[in-house]
């Protein structure tokens, strides 16, 4: 053995020691120094959560019936990881399955089909799960199709029939309630990014309405099934079993059968005005509490059918949902609906008046016209009143006499030069009472309004200045009149400056004020109560399915207007005599119930879609009883004409409603509320809950049957 | 004396009995280790679970029988059969190369089908030809001159490529490697001038490179290859299975799962796991502890079969020990270097544990020879 060959066996050796080691250091940077990587990315290739759904709280009136609840449906369910085994990949069981559900195969093939699998443009009704849990293709299947797949399990092998929880809007009192329950629907992608929610895949969650607003109450917690599976997918065995959480019931203030009487009332507004002629396309009608700004009832027209959406909507419903044609129905006029306030604002107007040291008692010039400037300003049907005092101003709804305070306060500002340290009464009042500003009710999307003052001015001033500037160059050719181009070239000068047209026309709620019904029936729930803002609140209590009481929602003012109590008295009193012989009198004549209010037409700038100009907007808003004002109810009729004609006697109704009065005469046994607003929490009885009798009062008739809660859980999931 | 040297009956005092040691412990827990990887595999398809098992322990008789066999005639007698047994190994090369006899398995000709359902490797036996072959033109040359003959060695060379040849045209590019770590082992120790294991090893490094360039190289290896590089690229195949074996190691941690309780394992998440990934289930089962343990019987190996190359006085015999060990060695690293994403993918089983037959009864005469030259260098 040479030298060179005993060295070269040393380095050998060596070699083989280094490669040894080599290992053993990789070993030690996967198993112990990267262990928790690798022991973490193991588990999830080998494991598979499958989630069963809870059962979803119900929501209820305050009287403890469900206005939305789940209800038990019949699911068809396909289990991929058996159809997919067979030779022709389930095919000819989808056939038949198709067949016998009598829809498409394309439309079943899709259904059982993920998300992923399926090309960009064609995934309608894929499945957004995973396919280690069966895929329902319905939840509406009849019990002649789930018994045909039972007793033929070998025709439909992979595919089953359960009962599942299925949200339904019951409609026991007749209420549609549509739009302040929302809906319910499978969590999205973007849902499932929002980190904080935790939703789980599949999970059905409230989409828009209570639903939406309370869903972290009512969705309950879901179970969660947890798999061990093979490379092929097969489960080898269960790791763990969370049975799932039913969620917990929402009690609301509304009252179902109000509900359906202020729809009733609503839609009888708006057959009677369509009667008149008018094109009455839409319109809100709500009840508030005064002492707390509890919503008793809240209506919006058009609406829909809630239980469209449970079982999933097809394209045309979805369209007509949102289409312009059918007034879109999906708007929540009551919250999302903005309008011009007219003369229901002259209340607030009288405020400003009697902060700018105008006396109530003395009188006033009500003239047929005003002249401001070069504009002629005319009363409502340019009828003159002569000289009228303050309280009959508001009775017979006087225009003039507004124009001629408003545009003295203007120039009192400094007109078209603003000076420093601006009285501004209109506009503080209309920003005192919550004007352009949320009320913050308890429902999603609610809509600001518009406060015209001079820092929204200055704002749409900077947003439109350059469109108005170049106004020949980019309006659209039928708008080039010489009217509309002098007016752009005024807005382009100065148009962040508040004209004494603006002025005029903010003191009789015209011009560019815009409120939503829900602000509106916040301002006279303040008036009644003597000056007191309520958050409105939609939202009574939340109860665990045991009965135990989760979270009460307190009252929360949201503000104090600047209304003095004598200001409050004298509206209280000038109110009424709109309903005694001012310009609803005709309506209230004879009514058992004293009612004060205020009648509002406003006129709507704009054209239909069909090319008509668009009708008066028809407003009435009222609280009663005057003496100890208990309710404020407001209806407004888009498009519906005269205050008076259609919503002050659409208010009528639901007063008469509440009281139970029938002809001229109150009777108790007829009332939703012949003691008031319940006060009491009802105890749930969700599932054999039953319309009250109209005699009985809501809280006597839900405590009186005993409270079984366990049968909630036997609504089969 | 003469009797003892070659004597027919031997003793088991005789052996080295560390090295035989360790390869009993590697036996045991490759058997554990088969079991593991094909009992619930084979339970969910409704056969037998100890299907593999039985075969395994079977291969290990038969393996330990021809081991046994080995050691029995004295290996300088071995010289004389050294051309038969170097023909027998090109013949059966050729034989799998012939349509009808050899059957292609993942893309590659390496297997001769015999009955009983049994199926044989001639690479696998060829590479002991190779390293006897060698062995005895490197020793001759060195023994009758002080100094290596180039021509020696360029022989010694030439027994080498014969066989490697033919495996390329398999084409078996693990056992090609491995055989070239062997060869060049080997002419490095026997004394011959450095530029010949320079030279060599730049040439296998060009080889591979020409391999890949002019297509000798399928591109099921390629794809191998590449997975390595980047595991994402092929995720259902090659780079899925290295990804597969790094989680299922990595999963263990230092105790491990157990023995037949990694749920990686017992759900067939690596393909091939008994065979070139018997090291995963080692990982996820047994934990660092364990695979730990194995690195170490496979270090005790190396270090007894050193022992025996250094202590004996015959070039032959030492030159057969380094052929042996650089075969070993090479392919444990290759194997479990590729389980844990050190090594490229060629699919080479580890010695002593994985599942197979030709490759169980070369590991057990590879044994053999060494204890063979430890009996006769006492």
């Amino acid at each position: 053995m040479n030298q060179r060959s005993r060295l070269n066996l040393i380095v050998f050796q060596v070699l083989v020691a280094s490669l040894l080691l080599a290992l053993l250091g990789r070993l030690f940077f996967l198993q112990i120094a990267d262990g928790l990587r690798y022991q973490n990315a193991a588990l999830s290739i080998q494991s598979r959560d499958i989630i069963t759904p809870a059962l979803r709280g119900a929501i209820t009136d305050s009287s403890g019936l469900p206005l939305a609840m789940d209800r038990p449906g019949l699911e068809i369910t396909v289990d991929r990881s058996a159809i997919d085994k067979m030779p022709d990949k389930g095919k000819a069981v989808l056939k038949s399955l198709a067949a016998l559900m009598k829809i498409s195969y394309s439309d079943l093939y899709n259904r059982t089909r993920l998300c992923g699998e399926l090309p960009t443009n064609q995934k309608v009704g894929c499945w957004n799960g995973t396919r280690y849990q069966p895929i329902p293709v319905t939840k509406k299947a009849t019990q002649q199709e789930a018994l045909k797949i039972l007793e033929n399990a070998n025709k439909y092998p992979g595919i089953d029939a359960s009962s599942v929880p299925i949200r339904g809007y019951p409609s026991l009192a007749k209420e549609n309630a549509a739009h302040v329950l929302g809906y319910v629907g499978t969590v999205t992608e973007s849902d499932m990014a929002n980190t904080s929610q935790n939703y789980f895949r599949n999970e059905i969650i409230g989409k828009s309405g209570l639903e939406y607003q309370y869903n972290q109450y009512l969705r309950g917690t879901p179970g969660v099934k947890t798999v061990i599976v093979d490379r092929k997918e097969a489960v080898t065995h269960q790791s763990q079993n969370t049975p799932s959480i039913p969620g917990n019931n929402l009690i609301t203030n509304i009252d179902a059968r109000l509900q359906a009487a202020t729809e009733a009332s609503l839609a009888d507004a708006i057959t009677r005005a369509h009667a008149l002629g008018y094109k009455a396309d839409s319109g809100a009608a709500i009840v508030m509490d005064v002492k707390n700004g509890h919503v008793l009832a809240i209506a919006s027209y058009p609406t829909y059918d809630p239980n469209i959406w449970e079982t999933g909507l097809t394209v045309a419903q979805a369209k007509d949902l949102f289409s312009e044609s059918a007034g879109v129905p999906a708007l929540s006029r009551p919250i999302q609906g903005m309008y011009a306030p007219a003369s229901t604002f002259k209340s607030l107007s009288i405020i400003a008046a009697a902060k700018a040291g105008y006396n109530m008692n003395a009188l006033y010039n009500c003239p047929a016209s005003v002249q401001i400037g070069t504009q002629l300003f005319k009363n409502f049907e340019t009828k003159s009143q002569g000289h009228i005092n303050m309280e009959n101003a508001i009775a017979v709804s006087c225009d003039t006499i507004w124009y001629q305070i408003a545009y003295d306060e203007w120039v009192r500002d400094g007109g078209l030069f603003p000076k420093s340290g601006l009285h501004d009464y209109f506009f503080k009042t209309a920003a005192g009472f919550g004007f352009g500003k949320a009320t913050g009710i308890d429902l999603p999307g609610e809509a600001t309004g518009r406060l015209p003052d001079r820092a929204w001015k200055e704002k749409w001033y900077k947003a439109n200045k350059s469109f108005f500037c170049n106004f020949q160059k980019q309006a659209r050719k039928s708008d080039l009149t010489p009217y509309l181009i002098a007016i752009a070239k005024e807005n382009c000068v100065d148009g962040n400056i508040i004209r004494a047209g603006d002025a005029v026309n903010f003191s009789i709620g015209q011009g560019d004020t815009l409120v939503t019904p829900i602000q509106e029936t916040a301002v006279y729930a303040a008036i009644a109560n003597g000056g007191t803002l309520f958050k409105p609140e939609i939202a009574r209590a939340v109860v665990s399915p045991s009965g135990k009481i989760i979270k009460t929602f307190k009252t929360v003012i949201t503000g104090k207007t600047p209304a003095t109590a004598k200001d409050i008295a004298f509206l209280h009193t000038a109110l009424r005599a709109v309903a005694t012989r001012g310009t609803a009198a005709a309506v209230f004549a004879n009514y058992p119930i004293t009612v004060a209010g205020k009648t509002g037409t406003a006129q709507v700038l704009g054209k239909n879609p069909d090319g008509s100009s668009k009708d008066d907007t028809s407003w009435f808003a009222s609280f009663a009883p005057v003496e100890n004002p208990r309710y404020a109810v407001v209806m407004m009729v888009s498009q519906g004409g005269f205050g008076a004609s259609i919503s002050a006697v659409g208010v009528k109704n639901i007063y008469s409603a509440i009281y139970g009065v029938v002809g001229q005469t109150i009777d108790p046994t007829q009332a939703i509320f012949p003691k008031g607003p319940p006060t009491k929490l009802p105890i749930l009885d969700v599932k054999n809950a039953k319309l009250p009798k109209r005699a009985a009062t809501p809280t006597a008739s839900a405590s009186a049957s005993p409270k079984p809660s366990s049968k909630l859980s036997s609504v089969k999931q | 004396m003469k009797r003892k040297t070659i004597g027919v009956r031997r003793n088991l005092a005789d052996y080295d009995r560390w090295l035989a040691l360790s390869v009993v412990a590697l036996l045991a827990i490759g058997t554990l280790l088969v079991y593991a990887a094909t009992r619930n595999w084979f339970a969910s398809q409704g056969l037998d679970p100890q299907y593999y098992l039985k075969r395994h322990i079977l291969n290990i008789i038969i393996g330990v029988l021809l081991s046994y066999g080995t050691t029995l005639i004295d290996y300088r007698l071995l010289r004389a059969y050294t051309p038969i047994l170097w023909g027998l190994g090109v013949l059966s090369l050729i034989a799998v190369l012939v349509p009808g006899v050899g059957s292609t398995i993942n893309g590659a000709k390496s297997w001769i089908a015999i009955p009983g359902g049994f199926q044989l490797q001639p690479a696998e036996l060829a590479k002991i030809s190779v390293i006897i072959g060698m062995s005895m033109l490197l020793a001759e040359g060195s023994d009758s001159r002080s100094d290596l003959d180039d021509r020696d060695v360029l022989r010694a060379i030439a027994i080498a490529a014969i066989p490697m040849l033919l495996i390329i045209m398999q084409p078996d590019l693990g056992e090609v490697l491995i055989i070239s770590a062997s060869v060049i082992s080997m002419i490095s120790v026997s004394g011959a001038k450095s530029r010949w294991v320079v030279g060599l090893l730049l040439l296998g490094v060009l080889g591979s490179f020409v391999a890949v360039k002019s297509g000798v190289i399928h591109e099921y290896q390629l794809k191998r290859l590449q997975s390595f590089v980047n595991p994402t690229a092929d995720p259902q195949q090659s780079g899925y299975q290295l990804r597969q074996s790094r989680i299922t190691i990595g999963s263990g941690g230092v105790l491990g799962k157990g023995l037949f309780n990694g749920p990686q394992t017992n759900g067939r998440f690596v393909p091939e796991q008994q065979t070139d990934f018997i090291f995963t289930v080692a990982g996820e089962e047994l934990g660092f502890v364990g695979s730990g343990f194995i690195l170490l019987c496979f270090g005790l190996f190396f270090f007894r079969a050193f022992m025996i190359a250094r202590r004996t006085q015959d070039m032959f015999g030492r030159l057969v020990c380094i052929g042996v060990i650089a075969w070993f060695a090479f392919q444990t690293f290759e194997n479990i270097g590729m389980a844990m994403g050190l090594m490229p993918m060629t699919g080479v089983p580890l010695p002593f544990l994985s599942y197979g037959g030709s490759s169980m009864f070369a590991n057990l005469i590879g044994l053999g020879l060494l204890q063979n030259v430890h009996v006769r260098s006492r």
